[in-house]
């Protein structure tokens, strides 16, 4: 099976969800008119990425007969997409949340495990963290959803692997940082390394959409890309360009791939749970 | 121990840029008005401003002293012809003057800061009648030594170069042509004659620069920066200046009373809404 993939590198407006659902929907019709199946679509597409006391007023819910999600589950009978948006739950809680869309229906939410507290991070302020990761069917087969931080850390690109995905897909807002003589920023340098070592430790596809535009003094440096179940860079957008790239992806080299390299059959999970609790269960953790 | 500063000047050349275009336009403008001091800084905010916007839409600005060394006024010009941007010069001598002779005991830095912050004013003047944001020249090594007029030349609506230390803006300049001879002359803010950056502050950009990246970049102790080969005495000092003058890069503190006050929990960047 073929799937045309395509990742919409675009600048938002922070805070202002309807000109960012614009947005959405002209470049949703423009990835079906040039043939995609699925668009991807970066963090917090939909509302910015700097919200700060922002965070509350452009929360919404994901759901048939919300405003906004109405457009883009009505834009879903075309063509399948990953948006991201503030979700607020039933009991006023806000995440930074990506949902699946296919054929007028959500069929996964994610909502970012890992929020980023640190140097000029301050997602913990405003966000409650997820705490879950799962992978979920797709047309295109077996799919998981992480959130920027989410994949610096190793354990959830690992978990959704182990509960059956092959199509990895990572949506950031990564603010560009780390000035050297190398022709790119360390932060961009330091994303496309992991995402091709997880797309070759674990043999599957990894397609990353990543922002651009500036808030305030931050940039995000774009530079999306897809790597296939070797390792290989199958699509590589431009940094610092707003634009609609798309690759077509050829499921079928996970067959070639995992018949040369059987790193998944030869994963030995009860191993790894054996020794988690055995770690987990030793006094001096912490 | 090495320390390199290099950087890959098409990359900031590219991040610069499109920094300012973004920021200048969001906020509803299309035009930038700089100081052009005839030194490094200022020549390459100048030329980013002029390839964000257009070298028609900025606005550079000579605004000499009578004690202002000719030359400053003349590396300006050569920037201003280089890059084709809008000029205009504004003698400051004769709204100096009034002031800095009712006190005829003033001291130098009072002098420099009284005609650092005239400029300012001329500056934020001309912003409006040019309508065009100020962009500042400050560079990271004085934004972290506080080498600098508050509410002087530190004043700007942005600042493309704040997160650039010296040595490294040198190296940007070199490689948007900023001419020879503004690139090879000390460094001064030429707020009286034969004044130096590098004679007053004590020691060179080279060897401060290198200290900051340890101590601010790679979160060095000071102890390391002195294990890896630095004065004792000169890291001490460097430290404290930069503790110094904090005060210098934050708003002023407001004190808190309500529930949601400005400066620590309503909290919104610039660009909000845009």
């Amino acid at each position: 099976m073929k799937v045309t993939i395509a990742l919409a590198q675009i600048a938002t407006r922070l805070g202002e969800v309807q000109a960012n659902l614009e947005k959405h929907l002209a470049l949703i019709r423009q990835a079906r008119q040039s043939g995609a199946d699925l668009v991807l679509f970066p963090e917090l597409s939909l509302t910015g990425y700097a919200l700060q006391d922002l965070a509350s007023l452009v929360a919404c819910r994901a759901a048939n007969d919300d405003p906004i999600f109405s457009h883009l589950l009505q834009a879903s009978r075309d063509l399948d997409m990953v948006v991201g948006f503030v979700e607020e739950d039933r009991r006023n809680r806000f995440s930074i949340a990506s949902a699946y869309l296919s054929q007028g229906e959500i069929i996964h939410i994610h909502r970012k495990v890992y929020l980023p507290t640190y140097g000029m991070f301050d997602e913990g302020r405003f966000f409650a963290p997820g705490d879950s990761v799962h992978a979920f069917e797709t047309r295109f087969g077996r799919a998981g959803m992480l959130i920027c931080e989410d994949f610096w850390h190793v354990s959830p690109p690992y978990l959704l692997w182990a509960d059956g995905a092959d199509l990895l897909l990572f949506s950031s807002a990564s603010p560009g940082r780390g000035l050297s003589k190398a022709p790119s920023l360390e932060s961009a340098a330091w994303v496309e390394h992991t995402n091709r070592a997880y797309a070759g430790l674990f043999t599957v596809f990894v397609a990353h959409a990543n922002r651009v535009g500036y808030e305030d003094g931050l940039n995000f440096w774009g530079g999306s890309t897809i790597f296939d179940p070797d390792g290989k860079a199958v699509l590589r957008a431009p940094y610092f360009e707003e634009c609609l790239m798309m690759a077509e992806v050829d499921l079928q080299q996970l067959h070639r791939t995992r018949a040369r390299l059987p790193l998944l059959r030869d994963e030995k999970l009860e191993f790894m749970r054996r020794e988690l609790e055995r770690i987990l269960r030793k006094d001096n953790f912490r | 121990m090495t320390v390199d500063l290099s950087i890959d000047t098409d990359l900031v050349r590219k991040v610069l840029t499109g920094f300012l275009r973004s920021e200048i336009t969001r906020a509803g403008f299309t035009r930038a008005v700089v100081n052009l001091s005839g030194g490094l800084d200022s020549a390459v905010a100048c030329a980013l401003a002029a390839e964000a916007l257009g070298a028609e839409n900025v606005l550079a600005l000579r605004l000499p002293y009578r004690t202002s060394s000719p030359d400053s006024l003349e590396h300006a010009q050569l920037v201003i012809d280089q890059f084709g941007v809008q000029s205009l010069t504004i003698p400051i001598t004769e709204m100096v003057d009034p002031l800095i002779e009712r006190f005829p005991d003033m001291n130098s830095v009072r002098r420099g800061n009284i005609m650092a912050r005239v400029r300012m004013i001329i500056a934020y003047d001309q912003s409006e009648a040019f309508r065009g944001l100020v962009v500042g020249t400050g560079n990271k090594t004085e934004i972290l030594l506080g080498y600098t007029t508050l509410y002087g030349d530190s004043a700007c609506a942005l600042n493309p170069i704040g997160d650039l230390y010296k040595t490294q803006v040198r190296q940007l300049a070199r490689a948007i042509g900023i001419p020879d001879v503004i690139l090879t002359k000390p460094p001064s803010a030429d707020l009286w004659q034969g004044q130096t950056d590098e004679g007053e502050l004590g020691f060179t950009y080279d060897e401060v620069d290198r200290l900051l990246y340890l101590l601010v970049d790679q979160r060095y102790h000071p102890q390391e920066c002195v294990e890896a080969g630095f004065d004792e005495a000169f890291v001490r000092r460097v430290v404290e200046r930069v503790r110094r003058n904090q005060f210098k890069r934050v708003l002023p503190p407001i004190a808190k009373l309500s529930h949601r006050t400005v400066g620590y929990d309503f909290l919104y960047l610039r660009d909000w809404g845009t």
